[in-house]
């Protein structure tokens, strides 16, 4: 059981022992967090790059703090889309950076495929953060983690994914790393945002919130964003949060024990309410925190290792 | 109220029912159905003679209310539907404000359940105002008691929104109702674009205006993988686009108003404006068409597009008059005369045409005579005929070009649950 792979570009590629790899490695680097000197030396006098072209804080700083504990030095650079359309080509802009000795890029950005562009085109490690609705794959790795902290295993459990799916990376990577590891995968929200054909690569398709949660022990809910609004996907944020926001009658469809899961930011109020998003059943600040640690693993996995 | 009907020719398309048989009401449903009913009945109405059907569903009628109450009303309107033998009438949306929101939907079920003598069931709109760029919230719409939603009177030209709509409207169990007119190549005609509008000088409507619309709709569905409902297809080319669209499967169905499959655009001539609907009156190739399209099962409905206008409206020159007739006291009668006696159509496929099948696309429990159902039932005689007259018309508006018209299928008592809406 290893990890031998120059990048992270996606979950679709890995295979599942690839995945358990990554998450022993995480549980190992966990502990790390608890400690109160939260550094090793693994990473002293590596340099990881985070290149986000896309608004991000909360993802963007979980990779600093990552590479941080393992001392690695972090440079972060954000551009704005206008960067790009001034015709500044994305490898040029990479192979400067590349000159300066990095050895490690995180990227996110809006259009799918740049990461494996970049990581066919660069000798260095390239971790994709994000890329447009393609892939999210820490967050799956994140997700897997703490289903598999919370439940003791993922074979055979029951998830439903809730939302935005058609226009949602952290839904296609938890939907390949689920059904690599075994979990039964249900996707809901309005006809108008889920993408054709899902059901091919291994999910169930509701359109009614109470029907797709029943007997679930995982729930994850998927932030949906007005802009869709204006493109015709649904009428309005009221009639959204009627029909597929999580309530309490809806979560006590659920397994009794179920966990409500969020890759964040939470529109509190909109998906999901704000006695749910802080309540008991709640893993969402848990998923934070396994945060740090997955990509702790990553980044040692893919860094830190004698060649 | 226990009500019994006796010795009528019960015809009910759903069952396959037809014969001599009693139904026995109480209160709102039907008790018993059976030979000799001997339960002893505050009122009992001797059907002898005649024909007893369910109540017809009209899928399509304008009701004009909120907004223009002089041309017609929630309560005239029923009345006018009871008289044709409706107990149930699908209203759309395009009123004064449009049927976009909650309020108005429980605006119209109030009032019909206040002042109307049969039921109306509001259709509201797909966009919001029907202004075709956002969709109205149709989830909450169905919630409120809205059946199906449609922009009628506009086709929805933006394909994005038609197609996000159609996907949208999966989750309801419901199909769209769609107006297919593609308006930049119908503006400004009033009439059927061919030899007509040559000889007259009149602006015509192409047919093509219609099809391209429809095709886009098949097609639309099919990506959406939705259900489609096609308002007042009016030309053969459209119906052969719905044909082979079920063929393949395609979830689409359609209606033919009794105008469409009855008449045909000579009438234009005597620039009556009784003769100015939309789509417009079309050739007599395309009547035989429909014809042959209702009796193949390619056309499932026959709905009226009961179009109300004032005198006043009407009696403009051509170019101006509004579009439009009204049709829920002749539909019957015109089903009758032009598809029954024919033999077009059994009397029993006729009436499916105006029960069971526009219930079935709406998922309604309407549309049949069963005990424990809905006393919503049309009793009329099939040979009497009656003369077409404008005072007799309990529509507040008199837009008919049938008027002179001597019709069979003369209906003489409609009931609403358990109670008499219209007895002749």
């Amino acid at each position: 059981m290893s990890f031998e792979r120059k990048d992270l570009l996606g979950i679709e590629d890995l295979r599942s022992e690839e995945i358990y790899f990554i998450l022993d490695t995480a549980k190992s680097l966990r502990q790390i967090l608890d400690r109160p000197i939260k550094k090793v030396p693994t990473l002293r006098g590596k340099t990881v790059a985070n290149l986000f072209f896309e608004p991000s804080t909360r993802t963007r700083i979980s990779f600093e703090l990552a590479a941080k504990r393992l001392n690695a030095d972090v440079v972060s650079f954000s551009y704005s889309t206008s960067s790009i359309s001034k015709g500044e080509s994305l490898l040029d802009t990479v192979k400067n950076i590349m000159a300066m000795r990095v050895d490690c890029f995180v990227l996110r950005h809006p259009v799918p495929g740049t990461p494996h562009f970049l990581a066919k085109n660069l000798p260095v490690s390239v971790i994709n953060a994000g890329d447009g609705s393609h892939e999210h794959p820490t967050q799956a790795l994140i997700d897997l983690y703490t289903i598999r902290e919370k439940k003791g295993k993922l074979e055979g459990l029951e998830v439903v994914i809730i939302g935005d799916i058609a226009h949602s990376r952290v839904a296609r990577s938890d939907i390949w790393a689920l059904n690599k590891l075994g979990a039964k995968v249900r996707v809901c929200g309005p006809p108008t945002l889920i993408p054709p054909q899902i059901e091919k690569i291994g999910v169930k398709v509701f359109y009614s919130v109470e029907e797709a949660i029943k007997g679930v022990d995982v729930v994850m809910m998927l932030r949906v964003q007005e802009e869709r609004q204006n493109r015709c996907f649904f009428p309005s944020l009221h009639e959204y949060r009627e029909f597929f926001s999580l309530n309490e009658a809806r979560l006590n469809l659920a397994k009794p024990e179920a966990i409500i899961m969020h890759p964040g930011p939470v529109n509190r109020g909109v998906e999901l309410p704000a006695v749910l998003a802080d309540g008991k059943k709640s893993v969402i600040l848990d998923q934070v925190t396994n945060g740090i640690a997955v990509r702790m693993a990553v980044l040692y996995l893919l860094l830190g290792r004698k060649k | 109220m226990s009500l019994l009907i006796k010795g009528g020719r019960v015809v009910d398309p759903m069952s396959g029912t037809d014969e001599i048989l009693d139904i026995f009401i109480r209160g709102e449903k039907i008790l018993k159905i059976g030979k000799g009913i001997t339960f002893s009945a505050k009122k009992i109405i001797d059907a002898t003679d005649s024909i007893v059907i369910p109540g017809l569903i009209d899928m399509h009628t304008h009701l004009r209310d909120p907004g223009r109450e002089d041309e017609e009303t929630i309560r005239s309107g029923t009345l006018a539907a009871a008289r044709g033998g409706f107990t149930t009438i699908c209203c759309m949306p395009n009123t004064s404000p449009v049927i976009d929101d909650i309020s108005l939907v429980r605006y119209i079920l109030r009032k019909a359940e206040k002042e109307g003598v049969v039921e109306v069931l509001p259709i509201a709109s797909i966009s919001k105002n029907e202004d075709g760029e956002t969709l109205s919230e149709m989830g909450k719409l169905r919630r409120e008691g809205a059946v199906s939603f449609s922009d009628d009177g506009k086709w929805v030209r933006n394909a994005h929104l038609m197609r996000r709509a159609l996907e949208y409207v999966k989750m309801l169990n419901l199909p769209l109702i769609s107006h297919c007119e593609n308006e930049d190549l119908s503006k400004n005609g009033v009439i059927n674009e061919g030899i007509f509008s040559t000889i007259l000088g009149l602006p015509g409507i192409p047919k093509e205006a219609e099809e391209v619309a429809v095709f886009r709709d098949i097609c639309l569905t099919r990506l959406a993988n939705s259900s489609l409902h096609i308002a007042h297809i009016s030309t053969v080319s459209s119906l052969n686009l719905v044909r082979e669209a079920r063929k393949r499967g395609i979830k689409v169905s359609c209606e033919v108003t009794p105008h469409h499959f009855t008449l045909s655009e000579e009438l234009v001539r005597s620039f009556d404006t009784n003769t100015k609907i939309n789509p417009p009156l079309r050739g007599k190739d395309d009547v035989k068409a429909l014809r042959e399209g209702l009796k193949d099962g390619s056309i499932e409905v026959i709905a009226t597009d009961h179009a109300p206008h004032t005198p006043e409206e009407k009696e403009l020159d051509y170019a101006l008059a509004p579009f439009g007739i009204i049709g829920l006291e002749t539909a019957l009668g015109l089903v009758i005369k032009e598809l029954v006696k024919p033999e077009i159509l059994t009397l029993s496929q006729g009436i499916a045409k105006l029960t069971v099948n526009p219930a079935r696309i709406l998922n309604l429990d309407r549309g049949r005579i069963r005990e424990e159902g809905l006393a919503n039932l049309a009793i009329f005689n099939l040979n009497e005929e009656w003369e077409v007259k404008k005072e007799d018309f309990l529509s507040l508006s008199k837009n008919s070009p049938f008027v002179g018209w001597s019709l069979p299928g003369k209906v003489k008592w409609t009931i609403f649950k358990g109670k008499v809406a219209y007895r002749s």
